[in-house]
Parts: structure tokens; C-alpha cells; sequence
């Protein structure tokens, strides 16, 4: 598509000043050769100067077979900005951890060039890589080069979106288990669930190596898996005496600072209890030569979290305070677990009924009854404080009193 | 046609990340010993036999052409053999093998407009949401608002001389595809009008009940208007969550005079020292004040300065915040505190101030 017009941008011009570098350069970039970022531009500035966004709501677009990856979007000034009429998006499974090669990025421009307008988020705020704008009779094109390709859609709307991770083994020294792999197989146990939305709502997978949780799985998502250990933190303890020679204050920094309260120093040796270390990583962050999670490694898996909408935001909480991640993953129990919460959550949950805000709604009590876990006082923070207990049954006269 | 759809191929999944890894990975993956951070947006993982990866970080403004990435694989073909990744964050990290080659590929990246840092205790790239480019429920643009963020606070990107790190986040509206809410500083688009009700459009475009389940505060009534289907919004209670416009598209909240920004201070996700924790309202309302929001702008580098000044060595915003008590972080920062800052929805009870534990 040739660019025929061109247009005056100069609010946008002053975002092309500046050390950071310019989402304007880049649209400006594409609108050289191609017609949909030029009139993205144009948009744009009227957008700047009349502080208000110009996109219609949605529409039901995608590609054959699949009902989530594809967000339809429409200007709502298809006269003004013709070439962005249609302006869909397409959310592409990324990689585990992100990792390209310069031949893998250079396919995924070739394609993008021939269909689409030329402009990309690498990546969004799920993960996927996303191709910006374009129109609809591109998608089934776009679909086909993308797949003999090797890539395939992420997802949107009510279905397992996009899984992610931190880049886990490949590049951490803290990886508590195989973030990159358990998330390449769970995007593929669940590609029905991903590319045909049949839950009440989103159901987001994040896997996080460690308890700094690069990828926010505790905030972000659904079902959070954080990696963490169960043993003793592994010590060098000459390495501990060069950081404190080489000016790491360790009682300031490391001792005082520690939230379990479980590490001593006496100036040369580190001695921590480890019965009473909550495995945040502060001391292992700052001494990382020195400290290192212990070797019986797992993750905690937290279930629950989202953004406010619809009834506020949550965190994640506690379902299982510590589990083996290993391969075979297919054998691990856990599906079993996922299994029932879906089915429980399909059948009860309301429609755009996080499962967060379900566990909410019916109780954690019995959500726990009806998945079948046990209650452990891991998954609070406090036992209760109300004393308006529901108890379930009670004794009638002459019945037989359990001692 | 039908020979197309024959050879259509589905559910085929993401290409495994092993094609994508460098050697190097490969050989050392899951036994990496430690790192270290030579300088601010290089990272240097050293292996159990010796073997040592360097990562140069490079900011992104997220929203890339393919020209730029195009320029990305010349610089990883030039210089790491053609690897290179992208962070939870945004940014470009290189993968090198070569020390020698470290320098000569950050001139290259800086001559290409791509600042090197975002490690350690600094300001990283700012994860966002798509505005006034993408979306059509923005209540303010985002690559605009992060663009004169980063800007302004360029030289944190750069160094590493921050008490801790500070992860600045943006959403455009409540939906937050960013998911905001646990950030060091969270910018957050609000809508301050309630829905204008297009009562020709909203019979043929939504379902009535979905309508009046969507709300929260259960402000939405059925009503007849002019013999067809349509609702009733009960003005005073609405809280602008945006909800009902998900559901139905002619219930708009986008209004130039009433839209603009809100800060929220003091969340993380990461489990170090404190537990994650949400952000808090810290400036209820900023209008939009495009092309720069200077002041959006001028109030992050407030709210930056004074944590930088005042914190201890590691200490998050939020630590730092509760170490000191929100009473003397008003004072201190000269935010007004206001009605809007005290909570009204499910939880508020439990923000109220229960005990003798003031500063004054």
C-alpha cells in the first residue's frame, strides 16, 4: 500500500525529542512505505489534540477455527483514516523466556511487511509477540505464513491466555525449577483451552523461577507458580567475608533487613536459620556469589490474582505451599488439581467471573472442599478473626455424641 | 481453496524456545553459578565450569517497526552470532560471548537511539498499555505519558544509584492489561463521567440483563425508553470502573474534560524482605495534558527524588512508605491529602487507621 498523503504531527513531533527512544520514530518509521501507520499518525494527532481516543469497541474477527488471538478493532473515522478502517490485532505465542534468533525475528517482519502495518509490540503485557494493525481478510494470510512458520495465536477473551516465564534455567542462577519448559508444555496441554474461549473468564498461567518473580505471576495471574526451596540457603562463607571486606554492610543490609529475623553475624561467621527463613531472597540477591537457594527446589503455587475489574484487585494466595516440579510434568498430580478447579469454576462461576473473585464469593473453605484440598494454615495469613462460623451439621438430642 | 484448507495447520503451539537458545545456553542451562552487573545494563552470568554470558539491556519503547527490528537482528547478527531476547519488561537484551564486543555494540545501540541500562537498582522500561494507539476504552494515551516519563528520568535508566529498584508501570483505564497494581509507581487513565447512554444504539447493540449484571455497585437499571429496551444509569453511584462499556458498547466513558491520570505508590511483587503488596493512591486526578504531561511528569520526579533521598539502601518505595507512616509521607512530599484518598469500596474498612501508632 503506497502512502499518498502525508501528514502534520506537531504534538507528536515533540515525543520525537528526547533520550528514550521514540514510539513515534517507529510509527513514523513505518508510515514511510506503508499506508496504515501513515494514517495511524494522522489519528494519532487528532487523538493528541482532542484528548480522546478514536476506536470503536471490539468486533468479533478472527481466523478459522479459533476464537480467541485476534482483537477486532475499527477507527470510528473510517472516512477521515481510511486505511486504518480495519485495524485488527494479532497476539502471537511467544517463546518461553522470550529468546529469538535474528533469522526467527527477521521471518516474523517478513510476514508482518506483506499483510499488516508494519508496526509490532514486542511484546505485550501478557507476553505475546503482537502484530498492530490490520485488515480482516489479512488475518487467514497472516495465519497461514505464521503456522508454516512455526507460530501459532496466543489467546483472548474467556480462555487460557498466553502462559509466561521468567528466562529460568537458561540464564539464572536462582531458577528453582524449569520455568521455560514447564510453560512450553502447559501452552501445549492447553491449546484447546487457549484458542477457544469456553470459561466464564480469562485464565492467565504465570511461572516465575524464584520468589523475586520477574514475571509479577503473584499480581498477574491466575494461577501463579513461583519457585522456591525447602532446605537449608547454600553458603560460601569465605565469599560472604570478601562481600563484607569489600563493603556490604551485612548487619545493616543483610541481618536487620531479613523479614524471618533468622540471620546472625558475628563478622566472620553467617549463621541463618533456616527453620525460620521465609525464602524471600533478599540476602541471596545481595550477595549473590555468596548465597544461593538451597538444592531441594520446587515452587509454591498461588492461585488467584488480577487486575480491579470486576470486583477489585487480588493477589494470589496459597494452594500449595511446596511442590516437586519435574519431568515427566505430565505425570504431576497437579493437573488434577487444575482439572477441578476449571470444572468447579465452569459450572458455578458467574459470567466474567475471575476465579479469584469465585474463591471470594463461595468461600475458600469451600472451594477447598470442592477441589478436593485439605485446609493447611499456609493458606492464610491469619486464622479468622469473625466468629460467624457456618457450621454444616449439628447434634440432635439421643444422637450419638463423637468423643 | 479447499487444497488450502487441507493443509491448514492448528494448535501447533509456540516454536520451542531450544531453536532460539545460544550455544552457550545450551551448554550451561540450569548450572550458572552466580552474576555479577559490570555496569549498569550489562549482565555477566558465570557457569559452573567457567563459562561466562553477557547480556547488554537496551530500552525499548515496546511499540517497534519492523525496520527497527530488523536493526535489532543486524546488531545480534554482528556481534552474538544472532541471539538475542526480549525482558518481562520491554527491553532488548543481547546475548554476547565476547567481552571484547560489549562496547562496540552499546555505541551502536546508543547511535541507533536505545539507551543501555535498566539493571540493578534502577528505573527500568516501563511496562504500558497500547492508549490512544490501540485501544478504545483509554482514558489517556500511554506510549505518550511513558515516553516523557523515561525521558525525564533518563539518567536512573543509565546508573544504578537508586536505593532499590523502582518499576514504574502504566494502564489506560481500569481494565489495566498492564496490571498495574503492584507498582512501585503506578500510572493509572481514569474516567470521571459516567456512561453517556446512546439509547439508539443500546437495544440493538447489547443484552439488557448482562448490562445491569455488569455493574458493580449496582447502578444500572432496566428501563423502556420510546417503547424499545434500554437502562437507566443511577449517576451517584457510579464509580467509573467502565465495566458496563465492556459489555456494551454504547455505554462510552472517553470524555476530553473529565479523563486524565492518576499515581498510585508503593506496590511490588517481588517476596524480598517485604511480601508483595498493591500500590496506594497517591494524586487522585491529573488532566491530560498532551503531547508531554508535564505534569505527570513532574509529579513522578517529585514523588522519585524524595524516595531517592530518603530511603535506606534497598528499601522499595512501598518499604520506605511504610517504614515512615502515609501521614509523613503527605508532609513530606506536600500531596494534599484528600477524600478520594480514603477508601470506599469492599475492603475500606480495613485501611482505616486502627491504633495510636502516629507520627507527628
Amino acid at each position: 500500500m503506497a502512502v499518498d498523503k502525508k501528514y502534520d504531527t506537531p504534538m507528536l513531533d515533540e515525543l520525537e525529542k528526547g533520550e528514550w527512544p521514540s514510539f513515534v520514530k517507529e510509527i513514523k518509521a513505518a508510515a514511510e512505505w506503508n499506508a496504515m501507520s501513515n494514517d495511524l499518525l494522522g489519528l494519532l494527532e487528532q487523538s493528541y489534540s482532542e484528548k480522546m481516543g478514536h476506536w470503536k469497541h471490539g468486533g468479533i474477527v478472527g481466523v478459522m477455527g479459533y476464537g480467541g488471538g485476534i482483537i477486532g478493532r475499527y477507527t470510528d473515522l473510517p472516512e477521515k483514516y481510511p486505511n486504518i478502517s480495519h485495524f485488527h490485532t494479532l497476539r502471537i505465542n511467544m517463546p518461553s523466556g522470550w529468546f529469538y534468533t535474528s533469522e526467527a525475528l527477521r521471518t516474523l517482519c517478513d510476514i508482518w511487511d506483506a499483510h499488516g502495518s508494519g508496526l509490532t509490540n514486542m511484546h505485550g503485557s501478557t507476553g505475546d509477540i503482537i502484530f498492530l494493525g490490520t485488515r480482516t481478510e489479512e488475518l487467514e494470510p497472516v495465519f497461514n505464513k505464521l503456522t508454516a512458520a512455526g507460530f501459532d495465536l496466543g489467546g483472548s477473551g474467556s480462555d487460557v491466555r498466553t502462559p509466561s516465564c521468567c528466562c529460568g534455567k537458561a540464564r539464572c542462577e536462582w531458577a528453582c525449577y524449569d520455568t521455560m519448559a514447564l510453560t512450553h508444555f502447559i501452552t501445549n496441554k492447553f491449546q484447546d483451552e487457549l484458542h477457544r474461549p469456553a470459561f466464564p473468564y480469562k485464565m492467565k498461567f504465570k511461572m516465575s523461577g524464584c520468589p523475586n518473580d520477574c514475571v509479577a505471576s503473584v499480581a498477574r495471574s491466575d494461577i501463579s507458580i513461583i519457585g522456591t526451596w525447602r532446605d537449608e540457603i547454600q553458603v560460601d562463607m569465605q565469599k560472604v567475608r570478601e562481600y563484607a571486606k569489600n563493603g556490604t554492610d551485612i548487619v545493616k543490609e543483610i541481618v536487620m533487613m531479613c523479614p524471618g529475623k533468622c540471620i546472625e553475624w558475628d563478622g566472620k561467621d553467617l549463621n541463618i536459620d533456616n527453620s525460620s527463613c521465609l525464602h524471600c531472597m533478599h540476602c541471596i540477591n545481595v550477595m549473590p556469589k555468596a548465597l544461593a537457594p538451597g538444592k531441594d527446589r520446587g515452587a509454591v503455587v498461588l492461585v488467584g490474582s488480577k487486575a480491579p475489574i470486576v470486583e477489585g484487585a487480588l493477589l494470589s494466595s496459597v494452594m500449595i505451599p511446596f511442590m516437586k516440579i519435574e519431568e515427566p510434568f505430565d505425570e504431576m498430580e497437579f493437573w488434577k488439581l487444575i482439572e477441578n478447579m476449571w470444572d468447579l469454576w465452569c459450572e458455578e462461576g458467574k459470567n466474567r467471573e475471575r476465579i479469584g473473585e469465585f474463591i471470594q464469593r463461595v468461600g475458600m473453605g469451600n472451594f477447598l472442599d470442592s477441589v478436593g484440598l485439605e485446609p493447611i494454615a499456609e493458606m492464610v495469613a491469619h486464622p479468622r478473626e469473625n466468629p460467624y462460623v457456618f457450621y454444616e451439621e449439628y447434634f440432635e438430642e439421643g444422637e450419638e455424641v463423637e468423643k | 481453496m479447499a487444497e488450502e484448507v487441507l493443509q491448514r495447520k492448528t494448535d501447533i503451539g509456540p516454536p520451542h524456545y531450544s531453536k532460539f537458545l545460544p550455544p552457550i545456553i545450551k551448554e550451561n542451562y540450569g548450572k550458572w553459578k552466580y552474576h555479577e552487573i559490570p555496569r549498569p545494563g550489562v549482565l555477566m552470568h558465570v557457569a559452573d565450569n567457567g563459562a561466562k554470558l553477557y547480556s547488554v539491556r537496551a530500552g525499548s519503547p515496546r511499540l517497534l517497526s519492523t525496520f527497527k527490528i530488523r536493526k535489532y537482528a543486524e546488531l545480534a547478527d554482528k556481534y552474538c552470532d544472532g541471539y538475542l531476547r526480549f525482558t518481562s519488561r520491554h527491553n532488548v537484551e543481547f546475548l554476547l560471548t565476547k567481552e571484547e564486543n560489549i562496547n562496540p555494540l552499546i555505541a551502536d545501540l546508543n547511535a541507533l537511539g536505545h539507551p543501555v541500562g535498566g539493571t540493578g537498582n534502577s528505573i527500568t522500561s516501563i511496562v504500558h498499555t497500547q492508549g490512544w494507539i490501540h485501544c478504545h476504552s483509554a482514558a489517556t494515551d500511554a506510549s505518550g505519558i511513558v515516553k516523557a516519563v523515561m525521558d525525564d528520568n533518563i539518567e536512573y535508566f543509565k546508573t544504578m544509584v537508586l536505593p532499590g529498584k523502582l518499576r514504574i508501570a502504566l494502564a489506560c483505564c481500569l481494565n489495566m492489561c498492564g496490571a498495574v497494581h503492584c507498582s512501585d509507581i503506578a500510572i493509572l487513565g481514569i474516567h470521571r463521567r459516567p456512561p453517556k447512554i446512546n439509547k439508539v444504539n443500546l437495544p440493538k447493540m447489547c443484552e439488557i440483563p448482562n448490562v445491569v449484571a455488569s455493574c458493580p455497585t449496582a447502578a444500572i437499571r432496566p428501563v423502556v425508553y420510546d417503547g424499545k429496551p434500554s437502562v437507566e444509569i443511577l449517576e451517584d453511584k457510579c464509580m467509573f470502573c467502565a465495566n458496563c462499556f465492556t459489555v456494551c458498547p454504547a455505554l462510552p466513558l472517553a470524555d476530553p474534560l473529565n479523563d486524565g491520570v492518576s499515581i498510585w505508590i508503593g506496590g511490588k511483587v517481588s517476596n524480598a524482605r517485604h511480601e508483595p503488596m498493591f500500590s496506594k493512591l497517591a494524586i487522585p486526578f491529573i488532566p491530560n495534558n498532551p503531547p508531554r504531561w508535564p505534569e505527570v511528569t513532574g509529579a513522578i520526579r517529585k514523588i522519585v527524588e524524595l524516595w531517592a533521598k530518603n530511603a535506606h539502601k534497598h528499601e522499595r518505595m512501598g518499604e520506605w512508605i511504610e517504614r515512615i507512616g502515609w501521614p509523613k509521607f503527605f508532609r513530606m512530599s506536600g500531596i494534599e491529602f484528600q477524600k478520594e484518598h480514603i477508601d470506599d469500596f469492599k475492603y475500606a474498612g480495613l485501611t482505616y487507621k486502627r491504633s495510636a501508632h502516629l507520627t507527628y
